[in-house]
């Protein structure tokens, strides 16, 4: 480990620190935008950890987070929290594992709309299994855990990403993941296994989707198959990790902060003009900061450095 | 250059000043009322019928009073109001905005089974009373003894089938029509629920299901589903929809001709929308909800609906949302101030007078309410309750 990954390590374990006292601060509104800013944190984060290096736009993200948030609703009166969490993570993980062997070999748009459909599929496939199995169709997850909690599991989640982000950059896997992002059939050619490392990444990522899922339920407390499986969920977190920037491990996560403060404040301020207000501000942000905010932020370090020099 | 923006900079502040305390002489008392709800997103079409008017309604016709009576004088209410885009995840972020940040003094209860839901925790947190309308559950025991500020307006899923099961009971018992009922619904939520609870009550009532069909929602060819019902040559045919396809299901029982005797549809059959779109072919078609529209409450609540929101108040959750409002208006001024939990308790033991007629809460839950409706004389009438005054003698469908 080098001198800088000493300091970066340093760095983020004492953000992280500093984010996890927030509950004792205030346990009211900023909780509950801590709360959103973590979950976007956490799928922007593994969104980008397939989808930066490799280019393929997943719009999968709501298809993995229904998934785990209706684990946690199916099984909450009969298994303890925990235990969904981990059944969560292994059916987003094996749901993954069967999307990506299906998908790897088609690119482009039709990766695009592939994974925009799954979502769709799987709200189907939860309805009727419902229908036939003659439950309601919301089902209610009441459980004593508080917002606090959740609050503090996601960073926890989130923690665990980023180790894992640095790990994978640093090692064969993301040597062979950057290879197939610049051009894949030099991948191919050079012996890389393409499918294999795609797979994997996906894997991470829809498994990191569908733990969050299974963590947010206690907050919804009422599960039903359009909330949780909508598309906008997926939407928001591509958004989000593009501006932010996807070829840096932080990049998402500066792109989660000033989008979900930026959202609050006009449905703060202009609740009936919302949806024009943020179409006027992806405008602004296209034309003005096109590299997302980490391309910014490097560009000036940039100016500053060569000034200086 | 720098004393004349100084000079600017006294000027604007002693201007800004000025209206300041203007604010404050003109500023009697305030009293701070919030609404989180759909303004976009699937359920804003509803929202923009049965809810956001009637705050609008309401918040207008108070301040016309000169506002709330306090014991310590009037207080004009200040709305503030915010979109949740039909995400949990935004409505209780922005309950909690109006809880710790707005510190308003009321909340509105949220639209629709989840968001309401959602929100629960923290209405019950910050001890604010919730008067939920558009939550249509078979837990209310369970939810009621967990927060104990929700209350429930609107009925259970359990007493909607009920009642469509007696008045088809009745009228077969009176040999106006036969047993055999086609049944559909729509693979979500609150039609799926119905469709489960319909099965053994109409079993008991000693119907017999000839056609039991579910198609998914945004179906748009609903052909094959009205033309199945229709060969199983059934006596009744009852869906429990939703909006859009109460408007599908409608058209293609015109165009298919299905000619039953008694026709059903669910949500969205009491909007002024479905008799505008179909005019007098819908005479006797029934519906979920349901009003009395002869009570002088109700008419002079139409009446000013239609003045002050350009629209018209649908049949169904419009004046139960209204009610709800009501309720909170008359609890707060009964204890004369901004106390929930005063206020809360008060909700609790009174009775209350509202545009449906008396409510009093049994349990945080009201048990008196309409479950159907029928179209008759392009007015959609309550034909059936669970204990409200009104109800007219359900007629029979007589082709379209």
């Amino acid at each position: 480990m080098s001198g800088t990954d000493k300091r970066n390590f340093a760095l983020a374990a004492m953000a992280l620190a500093m984010a996890a006292l927030l509950p004792l601060f205030d346990t009211g509104y900023w909780l509950a935008l801590g709360v959103s800013l973590a979950m976007y944190g956490v799928l922007a984060t593994s969104w980008a950890m397939f989808s930066g290096p490799t280019h393929y736009i997943s719009l999968a993200t709501a298809a993995f987070f229904g998934t785990g948030m209706y684990i946690v609703g199916g099984g909450v009166e009969i298994l303890p929290f925990p235990v969904l969490v981990v059944i969560a993570a292994v059916a987003g993980a094996a749901l993954a594992v069967l999307v990506g062997l299906t998908t790897m070999r088609i690119s482009g748009v039709y990766f695009v709309i592939f994974t925009l459909g799954l979502a769709e599929l799987i709200r189907q496939v939860v309805t009727w299994v419902q229908t036939t199995m003659g439950s309601s169709s919301g089902l209610y997850v009441l459980t004593e855990i508080t917002e606090s909690m959740i609050y503090w599991q996601l960073l926890l989640l989130l923690a665990v990403v980023y180790l894992v982000g640095w790990r994978i950059n640093r090692s064969r896997l993301g040597l062979a993941l950057r290879v197939i992002g610049n051009d894949e059939t030099v991948a191919a050619h050079v012996g890389i296994n393409t499918a294999k490392a795609k797979v994997i990444l996906f894997v991470i990522s829809g498994t990191v989707a569908s733990v969050t899922g299974a963590l947010l339920a206690p907050r919804w407390t009422y599960v039903e198959p359009t909330i949780a499986f909508s598309p906008m969920i997926s939407f928001q977190v591509v958004i989000m990790a593009l501006l932010g920037g996807v070829h840096r491990l932080w990049g998402p996560l500066c792109g989660v902060i000033p989008f979900m403060l930026l959202w609050d404040l006009i449905s703060a301020q202009f609740p009936n003009q919302t949806t024009l207000l943020l179409g006027v501000a992806f405008l602004l942000i296209v034309y003005l900061i096109p590299n997302g905010v980490v391309g910014l932020i490097e560009s000036r370090l940039k100016r500053r450095s060569s000034g200086n020099g | 250059m720098k004393r004349i923006l100084k000079t600017i900079g006294i000027g604007a502040l002693s201007i800004s000043a000025t209206f300041f305390t203007l604010g404050q002489l003109q500023a009697a008392e305030v009293i701070k009322i919030g609404a989180v709800a759909p303004k976009t997103g699937p359920l804003a079409g509803g929202s923009t019928v049965s809810h956001w008017p009637n705050l609008k309604l309401w918040v207008s016709q108070v301040n016309g009073r000169g506002g709330l009576k306090l014991k310590s004088g009037r207080a004009k209410i200040e709305l503030i109001e915010y979109d949740d885009r039909t995400n949990p995840g935004e409505t209780i972020k922005a309950v909690q905005r109006l809880a710790t940040q707005d510190k308003v003094d009321f909340i509105i209860s949220p639209y629709g089974t989840g968001l309401n839901l959602a929100a629960a925790p923290i209405f019950a947190k910050y001890g604010y009373p919730q008067i939920a309308v558009t939550a249509i559950t078979d837990k209310v025991p369970a939810l009621t003894k967990r927060y104990p500020n929700l209350f429930f307006l609107l009925g259970n899923t359990t007493a909607f089938t009920q009642s469509v099961a007696d008045i088809l009971k009745k009228l077969v018992a009176d040999g106006k029509i036969g047993n055999r009922v086609a049944m559909v619904n729509v693979a979500d939520a609150f039609g799926i629920e119905l469709a489960n609870a319909a099965r053994p009550i109409f079993k008991a009532a000693g119907l017999d299901i000839v056609y039991d069909k579910s198609y998914p929602l945004g179906t748009q060819d609903l052909s094959p589903v009205v033309k199945g019902a229709k060969a199983a040559n059934p006596d009744a045919f009852i869906a429990w929809s939703y909006p859009p396809d109460t408007f599908g299901l409608t058209a293609q029982a015109k165009i298919v001709g299905l000619n039953v005797k008694a026709f059903y549809t669910a949500v969205a059959t009491a909007f002024p929308v479905y008799a505008g779109k179909f005019g007098g072919a819908i005479e006797n078609v029934l519906g979920a909800g349901g009003v009395n529209p002869d009570s002088a409450e109700m008419k002079a609540y139409r009446k000013a609906h239609k003045e002050v929101t350009g629209k018209d108040a649908d049949y169904w959750a419009s004046p139960v949302v209204y009610a709800s409002l009501q309720i909170l208006e008359q609890a707060i001024e009964a204890v004369g101030s901004k106390d929930r939990k005063a206020v809360t308790a008060h909700i609790k033991a009174n009775s209350f007078n509202t545009v449906i007629g008396p409510v009093r809460f049994n349990n945080q839950n009201n048990d008196k309410f309409w479950t159907v409706g029928q179209w008759q004389n392009g007015v959609f009438h309550g034909v059936s309750s669970t204990g409200r005054p009104g109800a007219k003698t359900v007629k029979l469908k007589s082709g379209w």
